[in-house]
């Protein structure tokens, strides 16, 4: 079964290629050749992105919409012209709905501090699920406090899926937000965003999704999706860290106030009155991390160069490659079944704690992530401490998931 | 380095059977300890006649090198008064963040920690039931000890 996958997307996506273009899957760790399975907490750098970053700073850095010199007007219009390769990238309709942030966090706690701070009032409801990162809960809860809104949580099942019924069944008049993932950082579910975003839309719910798992593995159009938010950062997509987008549409946009005051995000000031500036720069206060977005549309260009089908086609065969040698594991239980999962296994092995477990991946040079990925309820759901997780990019292949059962293997035999 | 360096017997063995795991009740004192980066969460409880720990006991969720940690440090501070505990934590924080510490021979088990220094990322680990065990004994107030954490 293996080797049929294997055929498969051989036929269709050169993995051997795709990997030439990240240097840094060359290196050794421990003597051992880099197996990097933690893409879901960060990814990697193309060559293209660092030549792009580092063409940036030898030949153009300045600071952006501040002089007329040449290096100031050449460093904007590649600001400028990332944001609008991102504008393409998930079909916004206009530069307007692209606020580059620091990254999903900042892009998430921006809308709950700017869009539902001034408009929720006691007993009203966000709506956000129980798989949700701590980045698309806490800011909720802040806003919670502030307001005297309620947070409710839509459940989830063993499986670790969000069904549409038992959100759709939580919606009520007070409810003014829905937040979701589009896919879980810790289990790997994609969500049923579509639907939940039209039934949310049907009864004047604004929404918005979190998508920093999500961007890198499927296309993502904001105007299909409908959601009024979407948020996303660049270096779980191949681009620079520090860097990443809200998508948001341009009438909410238009009637939030300012989230940072500062420069860049004026028109006129005086110690009496401020006028603020036009969007997207009316929320990008200071100076931005300009470097970070040229990188970011950089990694736009790579991922559009790349035939997508069958990239998606040959992460979904390393997840059923990762699926098939795990589950022969004795001891080892995943975590997160949906049958709609993108690219990434969690997994409790009984007997060996997962931070042991990391250690000795790492000696193999094996690289995953293990603790509570951020997402505390999913391992009180259940009730486990931590899990280990083997996230996947294209460029990963199916020799690195046999080291990982190996690896796994040598670990039992350590502790059990 | 060497994984066998880290996991050497004693730690495996305290992990598999952890000693003095389990509730404590009564205690004179009762600490949480958390390492909120991996989620490790340990609970101690300590019995106290006059200035020297009668008894000490340990709950919670952690790795071998954690539960390992907290399992050999209630060994060896059990019948310890107040200041020669602390004088072992401040002697295995060394043992565990120090490359120049000197042998370890006296420590007797508790040496077996001192692999866990080529992997900094495990410090904490080993060293948060220490932490917690001296946050207690340098508190006046007992019976209200705020949670310790390694961040």
């Amino acid at each position: 079964m293996n080797h049929i996958a294997l055929a498969q997307t051989d036929r269709t996506f050169d993995v051997d290629a795709a990997r030439r273009q990240f240097p840094i899957l060359a290196r050794m760790v421990h003597g051992k050749p880099l197996a990097y399975l933690d893409n879901g907490a960060s990814a990697q750098r193309p060559q293209c992105v660092i030549d792009a970053v580092d063409d940036y700073e030898r030949h153009h850095h300045a600071n952006i919409h501040r002089g007329v010199h040449t290096l100031s007007q050449e460093a904007t219009a590649l600001y400028e012209s990332a944001r609008d390769r991102l504008v393409r990238f998930i079909h916004a309709r206009s530069r307007s709905e692209i606020i580059f942030v620091r990254g999903t966090t900042e892009a998430i706690n921006l809308v709950a501090q700017s869009y539902a701070r001034p408009i929720l009032k006691p007993g009203d409801e966000i709506l956000i699920t129980h798989l949700e990162h701590h980045a698309n809960i806490v800011p909720w809860q802040m806003v919670c406090e502030q307001t005297g809104a309620k947070l409710i949580v839509a459940p989830m099942d063993a499986a670790g899926e969000v069904h549409l019924d038992a959100v759709v069944a939580l919606m009520n008049p007070r409810t003014k937000i829905l937040a979701c993932a589009h896919v879980s950082n810790a289990l790997g579910t994609v969500l049923p965003v579509r639907r939940l975003i039209a039934a949310a839309k049907a009864r004047g719910i604004v929404t918005l999704i979190d998508g920093a798992q999500a961007i890198s593995h499927m296309p993502v159009d904001v105007q299909d999706l409908g959601c009024d938010f979407y948020a996303f950062s660049s270096h779980k997509m191949y681009g620079p860290t520090g860097v990443g987008v809200l998508y948001g549409r341009e009438q909410l946009l238009d009637r939030m106030p300012p989230w940072q005051g500062g420069g860049e995000m004026i028109l006129a000031v005086t110690f009496a009155k401020t006028t603020y500036n036009a969007l997207p720069n009316k929320f990008e206060a200071g100076t931005p991390n300009i470097s970070g977005a040229i990188g970011l549309g950089k990694a736009v260009d790579f991922l559009s160069g790349l035939d997508r089908d069958a990239a998606h086609a040959h992460e979904s065969a390393l997840l059923h490659h990762a699926t098939a040698v795990l589950s022969k594991i004795p001891g080892l239980r995943i975590i997160g079944t949906a049958a709609d999962k993108a690219s990434l296994v969690s997994f409790a092995v009984a007997g060996v704690h997962p931070h042991d477990l990391g250690t000795i991946l790492d000696e193999d040079g094996i690289a995953v992530r293990t603790g509570h990925h951020c997402a505390m309820p999913v391992m009180d759901f259940f009730k486990l401490p931590a899990t280990a997780r083997a996230s996947f990019a294209f460029y990963n292949r199916f020799d690195e998931i046999d080291r990982l059962g190996a690896g796994i293997e040598r670990a039992r035999k350590l502790f059990v | 380095m060497e994984l066998n360096d880290l996991y050497r017997d004693v730690i495996l063995d305290h992990n598999r059977q952890p000693r003095n795991f389990g509730a404590l009740e009564p205690a004179d004192a009762s600490v949480e300890g958390f390492n909120p980066m991996c989620g490790d969460h340990l609970t101690l409880c300590l019995r106290l006649n006059q200035d020297t720990i009668s008894d000490i006991r340990f709950e919670g969720q952690g790795c071998a090198i954690s539960t390992a940690s907290a399992s050999l440090m209630t060994e060896a501070v059990k019948g310890k008064s107040r200041g020669e505990a602390l004088k072992l934590f401040e002697r295995v924080h060394q043992l565990l963040t120090d490359d120049a510490a000197p042998p370890a021979e006296e420590l007797g088990k508790l040496a077996a920690l001192s692999g866990v220094r080529e992997y900094p990322a495990r410090v904490k680990c080993a060293s948060l039931c220490w932490h917690t065990l001296a946050s207690a004994l340098k508190s006046t107030d007992l019976k209200s000890l705020p949670a310790v954490s390694t961040e």
